[in-house]
């Protein structure tokens, strides 16, 4: 099953390249075949529960998601860019701890993932539920976990929550 | 309406270059790695898929435009886990963090103290250069 909808992915991706420039029929043999051997010899690394995939809430979720992400990666960038062009450069940097409650590891990978891509915070490790992130304004003196998290992963953990999970 | 849309795309792609920009500038003037890392990472990928996002605007459903969305995925998947990969690295290497550096609980936790640069440290550095400068 997971060969399968791999081979979707891979072959959809492929039609997506070749077909708005108007190829010819042996792109899209070889392109086919290739999509084959891939998802021959590397579906069993791919997702486990690959029925996920056809879930249309999850789509709606995600879709959701992206311009939320958006535009908090924007005031981020500004807010960064801010403190690139003052003078002082007011940076209160500092490592802190963020407890997430994303059960799976596909959650957290995209929750590390959004985390590390708005400016001013970078997951640098992560240790079960705890999350230890590179923080450009550290809020007071960082030991808050529950304070921290609400800043940095709350607004992101509400729909990867629905997304993933 | 082309019109329109093309200078919205255009205007896209100024506002990605600025991001890139700003991005360079940040890498130049932040104290030490990992603030350099969040300027030279997170700025530049916002530019450069404001960039991506900026050609699809111009060049709509042609190859050229679906092309640049698929580069743009890539760069929202990639992008974090160099960022990830580099600052771990650089933190278990043992480059050590500005002196101005708040709280380390990841050098509490699992490096066995904080890896926050001393004042000392830093002073000598400054010496050790303003003597580079005399030999030169």
């Amino acid at each position: 099953m997971r060969r399968i909808v791999l081979f979707v992915f891979a072959y959809g991706l492929w039609l997506l390249l070749t077909l708005p420039s108007g190829q010819d029929w042996p792109v899209f043999v070889a392109g086919g075949v290739v999509a084959v051997l891939t998802a021959i010899f590397f579906g069993g690394e791919f997702s486990h529960r690959p029925l996920s995939f056809l879930n249309p809430r999850r789509w709606f979720w995600g879709i959701l998601y992206i311009p939320v992400f958006l535009w908090h990666m924007l005031v981020a960038n500004l807010d960064v860019a801010f403190r690139v062009l003052h003078p002082d450069c007011p940076v209160r940097p500092g490592i802190v701890k963020v407890r997430t409650a994303l059960k799976t590891d596909v959650a957290r990978a995209f929750l590390a993932n959004s985390i590390t891509l708005t400016p001013g915070t970078m997951t640098i490790d992560i240790d079960d539920d705890i999350l230890y992130v590179h923080w450009i304004d550290v809020f007071e003196d960082g030991e808050n976990i529950e304070a921290n998290t609400k800043a940095i992963a709350a607004d992101f953990e509400k729909y990867l929550r629905r997304i993933f999970e | 309406m082309t019109d329109i849309v093309q200078t919205i795309g255009y205007i896209v792609i100024a506002v990605g270059v600025l991001f890139d920009l700003l991005g360079a500038v940040g890498l130049v003037r932040f104290p030490d790695v990992y603030n350099r890392l969040q300027s030279a990472t997170k700025s530049v990928t916002l530019g450069t898929l404001g960039i991506m996002i900026g050609i699809f605007i111009v060049k709509g459903f042609s190859p050229l435009g679906i092309k640049a969305i698929i580069c743009g995925v890539f760069l929202l998947l990639t992008a974090p886990v160099s960022a990830h990969a580099l600052s771990r690295g650089s933190l278990r290497f043992g480059a050590k963090m500005w002196k101005g550096t708040v709280v380390d609980a990841y050098g509490k936790d699992k490096l066995g103290g904080p890896q926050i640069a001393s004042e000392e440290a830093e002073s000598e550095e400054t010496e050790s250069k303003e003597n580079d400068d005399e030999v030169a």
